[in-house]
């Protein structure tokens, strides 16, 4: 196995974290500022991917197509906040994950009835779609290069956010205490509203980035969802730090697993047993790592802990 | 001393920069109503979590009749022998008066689980049950819904169900918080007999409780004991004074 | 208002009726789909042991389902090829008798949830949720990379396996053991809820604080409850994959994990008959629904949405003008 196979393997588990990032940070912002588990955050990714295949598909616009995404997500996200979320805050858990898995039957049945069965397809922009030669000649899509620097420019730009501005104060001090961000005058509804709504343009954001190297359809958010929860258990609920160690942790054991555990499997089975039983276990890398952390951390690397 | 029931020695907590326990060392005598009081955020809470085994302490020892239980989880505490109240009602809201002091004596007969017959059946654990809310004054409302209970009434289900445990030591948070005059000077008057049974370390705001009714008071400021002593010591200590009552009187 | 007792009995009582008059009019479809309720409604009974009296929202029940399905599933598979199964060296045959079936689905479903339990337990709350979600995720993954039983395709069963003294074949035989089951399960739960245990669980649900304070140990409560939930509901995913004579890695999938959740609700949380209730609704509504329009599931959504924000007790909350479960 040469080198360069590995640099390309640890690049794609990279760019397949940064995207679950856009995800797990948006999620873990609702939880940690609202207090609300959103099962509906898949459904948000989806409404950004095919927003973007739409209006890419019709202007033959990329750029267009993300800010449709953008837009679309956000929206979305404003609707169903000021609709049903907002009625969920104080309520149990329970109660929030019927609601919102309610939503997900409604968006999901909803896009299938507006745009069918059969998947979209979003183009690599042109300027984008062919390989880009890294040092150590190592030959790569330009385009999955170009996620991982959206990704992390997203990841800095939330780290500005939360620490350097005032609106990043509230949704700490938020976080910590509502009682007293009220009394500060901050307005908590429309606070609320405009986290919801950021995190929905994260997920639709990534839904539209990964619809161009995937296709895009219905239930393609749910199982992204529930990646982005096995991020958050090993980060930690709350912690956008957690949120991108976690995020980044999964990406590579997710990538590299799926690659090295058949390899290594090889050295001591048979090679159809071994490529078998390795991608089995490969496919329950992610779970086996969030166990551990479950065993050793259970509140996540970055969450608070329990005094 | 060395027949102390309940005996706390060093204890030590401290969150992050915050020292919310600091040395601190009492002990509960048979017969005994030892009161703590001391200003909001002294760290009373945190001392009551440390004895009753809901917080590990950073350092120091609490004993129980004797027996170091330092290591052990609440539970285990209150299976030998420490029974407490809460200052905020701890109590199955849903459930009947009557099915909570049930459960205190599920949890006393030690046989959580068996999965068939009743509880509500079983003689022995009935009996338990119907003994303890008789001695609160609760018998007439025994099968009410707990969250229709007034507030005095959940106080008084408190000490119930901590009764039902027949514990070797009581701890009790602020059972008077929220009494009013008449029910306060009741609990204290119940207390006052209580305490022959098994002696009672008492958390209380109510100053005039926890002069008619404490052996012995410790004085708790910034996680540190400042003064333990009788009632008349502690009236006429002025560490006190400057510390605690000056702020208040 | 009514009792919530005469709601169940006459539920019981609908659930006998309707297949015998299903059976006498001879429209086996209706026997086989009120035979899916019974089913789905046993796999709930399950669920609501750890969900209505423990308060543990567990959103990956799905696995206990699936395991059951895929013990029938394996074993079945094994003794119509007369293969033998592999088990570490030792060889075992199939078997097609649904007794032992069932023992096999209940044992692995146990041991998965004690394992499951232990690591999910150690957090609470959101983080239970995801965990347990997540954790259903790996098994369907897991099913649909096992190639050497059908992978993505599943695995179907020629025959219906057997039980002694019955032909499993005609619906209403196949029926009436599977009702047979799910009252088993209920007076399960009945008995359970009454008992020390139920009693310790249910106390522990509302207030962790005041179980520790009288020596009961939260946790250990809930694991054995977790274990008994998932025990249950592997058995309705063995009888489960009888009923359609195939076993898929969807018997795994989230989406069923929150039905199940979604049947316990709309019956109404906690209570014994809200599992029954809430299947036989949810089979009624995917039979009459689904068949005037594709996208029923939005109309389950808006259903849904309207129980959680307004009836909070279900569907039998409703009916008895009560909400809470426990009066």
């Amino acid at each position: 196995m040469s080198a360069i196979l590995i640099a390309e393997q640890v690049l794609n588990g990279l760019q397949f974290g940064v995207m679950l990032f856009l995800m797990a940070a948006g999620l873990t912002l609702i939880f940690g500022v609202m207090g609300l588990i959103n099962l509906a955050h898949g459904s948000l990714y989806m409404v950004g991917a095919f927003a973007a295949a739409a209006v890419a598909g019709a202007t033959g616009s990329f750029v267009l197509g993300l800010g449709a995404a953008l837009a679309a997500a956000a929206a979305a996200g404003v609707l169903i906040e000021m609709l049903v979320i907002r009625r969920l805050y104080r309520a149990a858990h329970l109660d929030q994950v019927l609601a919102t898995f309610a939503l997900i039957l409604i968006f999901s049945e909803g896009t299938r009835w507006v745009f069918g069965s059969f998947p979209l397809y979003l183009d690599i922009p042109a300027a984008l779609s062919g390989p880009v030669s890294l040092p150590g000649g190592i030959l790569y899509p330009a385009y999955r290069l170009a996620l991982i620097a959206a990704g992390l420019a997203v990841a800095a730009g939330l780290w500005w956010l939360t620490a350097r501005t005032r609106v990043g104060i509230q949704i700490r001090a938020g976080a910590d205490d509502r009682e007293m961000i009220a009394a500060l005058g901050v307005d908590i509804r429309r606070l609320y509203t405009l986290v919801f709504a950021l995190g929905a343009a994260l997920a639709g954001l990534a839904g539209a980035l990964v619809g161009a190297i995937q296709s895009v359809q219905v239930g393609m958010g749910e199982p992204v969802l529930i990646l982005a929860f096995v991020v958050i258990v090993i980060g930690g609920i709350g912690s956008i730090k957690g949120a991108f160690i976690g995020a980044l942790l999964v990406g590579l054991t997710d990538t590299l697993g799926g690659i090295f555990l058949p390899e290594l499997f090889k050295l001591f089975m048979a090679p159809d047993t071994a490529t078998q039983a390795g991608s089995a276990l490969a496919s329950m890398a992610i779970y086996i790592l969030m166990s551990a952390v479950l065993i050793w951390r259970p509140t996540g690397l970055y969450g608070a802990r329990p005094a | 001393m060395s027949d102390a029931i309940l005996r706390v020695s060093g204890l030590h907590k401290a969150f992050g920069a915050v020292r919310a326990t600091e040395d601190v060392s009492l002990d509960l005598r048979p017969g005994e109503i030892h009161a703590i009081i001391g200003p909001n955020g002294a760290g009373k809470s945190t001392l009551i979590a440390q004895i009753c085994g809901t917080l590990r302490p950073d350092a120091g020892q609490v004993l129980l009749t004797g027996r170091d239980v330092t290591g052990l989880g609440a539970p285990q505490r209150a299976a030998l022998g420490l029974g407490r109240t809460f200052q905020v009602s701890q109590l199955a809201m849903e459930d009947s008066a009557f099915e909570n002091v049930l459960l205190g004596a599920v949890g006393a007969s030690g046989r959580p689980w068996r999965v068939w017959g009743a509880a509500a059946r079983d003689a022995g654990l009935v009996a338990r049950a119907e003994a303890a809310l008789a001695r609160v004054g609760l018998s007439d409302v025994a099968a009410m819904r707990t969250s229709a209970l007034s507030h005095g009434q959940r106080r008084l289900l408190e000490v119930a169900v901590a009764l039902t445990l027949d514990p070797r030591a009581f701890v009790m948070d602020e059972p008077m918080a929220g009494l009013g005059a008449e029910g306060s000077a009741r609990l204290t008057a119940f207390l006052a007999e209580l305490k022959r049974e098994a002696p009672i370390l008492l958390v209380e705001h109510d100053m005039d409780a926890v002069f008619a009714l404490a052996d012995r008071i410790s004085v708790l400021v910034y996680g540190r004991v400042i003064a333990t002593g009788t009632v008349a010591e502690i009236r006429a200590s002025a560490a006190v004074r400057d510390a605690y009552l000056g702020h208040d009187a | 208002m009514i009792e919530e007792r005469w709601i169940g009995w006459a539920m019981l009582a609908g659930l006998v009726a309707l297949p015998l008059w299903a059976m006498a009019a001879g429209e086996p479809f209706t026997i086989t789909l009120v035979t899916r309720a019974v089913i789905l409604a046993l796999a709930a009974a399950g669920l609501n042991i750890a969900l209505g009296i423990g308060g543990l929202v567990s959103l990956g029940h799905a696995v206990f389902f699936g395991i059951g399905g895929y013990a029938m599933g394996i074993l079945a598979h094994h003794a119509q090829s007369y293969t033998a199964m592999n088990l570490i060296g030792l060889e075992v045959p199939g078997t097609k008798l649904m007794p032992v079936i069932w023992l096999v689905a209940v044992t692995v479903s146990a041991v998965v949830a004690w394992v499951i339990g232990k690591l999910t337990l150690r957090t609470s709350g959101v983080y239970f949720i995801m965990a347990t979600l997540a954790f259903g995720q790996m098994f369907y993954y897991f099913a649909i990379s096992w190639s050497a039983y059908g992978g993505e395709d599943g695995l179907p069963i020629y025959v219906r396996n057997s039980f002694p003294g019955l032909n499993t074949l005609v619906p209403i035989q196949f029926f009436a053991l599977c009702l047979a089951l799910l009252c088993a399960a209920l007076f399960i739960t009945a008995r359970l809820r009454a008992a020390p245990f139920g009693l310790a669980l249910n106390a522990a649900r509302q207030s962790p604080e005041r179980a520790r304070a009288v020596g009961l140990d939260p946790a250990r409560l809930r694991l054995a409850a977790f274990v008994l939930s998932g025990a249950i509901t592997g058995l309705a995913g063995a009888l489960f994959a009888d009923l359609n004579r195939f076993v898929s890695p969807t018997m795994f999938s989230w989406q069923l994990s929150g039905e199940l959740i979604v049947l316990v609700i709309i019956g109404g949380v906690g209570r014994l008959y809200g599992p029954v209730v809430g299947a036989c609704l949810f089979v009624a509504l995917e039979h009459w629904l689904g068949g005037l329009t594709d996208y029923w599931h939005v109309a389950l959504g808006a259903i849904l949405l309207g129980i959680v924000l307004f009836a909070r007790g279900g569907l039998i909350g409703l009916l008895t003008g009560k909400e809470g479960a426990h009066v």
